[in-house]
């Protein structure tokens, strides 16, 4: 079911070039940067919202989106049977796919829920790897 | 007076995905095309190895006495050619636009395959309208 549900990740593979055509950032220095402008303007174009980032882990490699409005919950209660749901997890596919576009390789999953009671709805990030170059082959290759 | 001659788009393996003339003095033909879009591919990342000074991204304008080249690449690796007559003005902003076109009416078809060829009307409007709108 959660596999299924991870399909976010072809739209995010797409949605990334809109966000770049239409917020004219320019490229980021370090994942911590990257992070902020998710946080800030793509969740702002595309959900009408922004988030706060916090609890970076020491390395930075890791951190949390936070927030508490969320139009994907709106008028959303989940039956008691699904209640292992994991009903915004196709917002961690569209963050994972929009981070691999541009070589960001990164890992992203639900770690707080409202519809299960959290306070807040809370996603973590890790980064596993990024590659820096556009062009990442030897000369002997 | 015609300022814009061609639109080339090219995926991030060097592909060509897209070429549209605005007029009839440009020709090139689909194969020429296709190879000019590999080599200029691989010039591209050449011209960024080349660089003295690391960050480089790559040739972005080549001006010949007939022509201007120019060349846009994307964060994600797309590349928009665009070949025009010399002393065009405005051509990153008429760039930047495309690439909104691409955003809205390409990746946004549900027919339309990442990285395959560009077969999408929507865009064939949009695109054209923007250049007929640079052009006055």
């Amino acid at each position: 079911m959660h596999k299924t549900l991870c399909r976010g990740y072809n739209i995010g593979i797409r949605l990334i070039d809109e966000f770049l055509a239409k917020s004219k950032v320019s490229r980021c220095g370090s994942f911590r940067e990257t992070v902020d402008i998710i946080a800030k303007q793509a969740f702002l174009m595309f959900l009408n919202m922004q988030c706060t980032v916090s609890k970076w882990t020491q390395d930075g490699s890791e951190c949390s989106l936070i927030f508490t409005d969320n139009p994907l919950t709106e008028f959303v209660e989940l039956p008691s049977e699904f209640q292992e749901l994991q009903y915004c997890n196709i917002l961690c596919g569209v963050i994972r796919g929009a981070l691999e576009m541009i070589n960001m390789d990164v890992d992203v999953r639900i770690v707080g829920d409202m519809l299960k009671g959290d306070e807040v709805h809370e996603m973590r990030l890790r980064l596993k790897e990024q590659k820096n170059e556009d062009f990442p082959y030897k000369d002997d290759e | 007076m015609v300022s814009i001659y061609t639109l080339y788009v090219v995926n991030k393996s060097g592909g060509l995905i897209y070429s549209r003339d605005f007029t009839s003095v440009a020709k090139v033909d689909l194969n020429d095309a296709l190879r000019l879009a590999s080599i200029w591919h691989s010039m591209h990342a050449i011209s960024s190895q080349l660089s003295p000074v690391p960050g480089c991204t790559g040739v972005e304008l080549l001006e010949a006495d007939t022509f201007t080249l120019h060349c846009f690449q994307t964060l994600t690796g797309t590349k928009f050619l665009l070949v025009v007559e010399p002393n065009t003005p405005y051509v990153p902003a008429l760039l930047q636009r495309i690439y909104e076109v691409y955003s809205d009416y390409v990746l946004k078809n549900p027919f339309y395959e990442v990285e395959q060829v560009i077969k999408c009307e929507l865009f064939d409007e949009h695109l054209e309208l923007a250049v007929r709108r640079h052009n006055v």
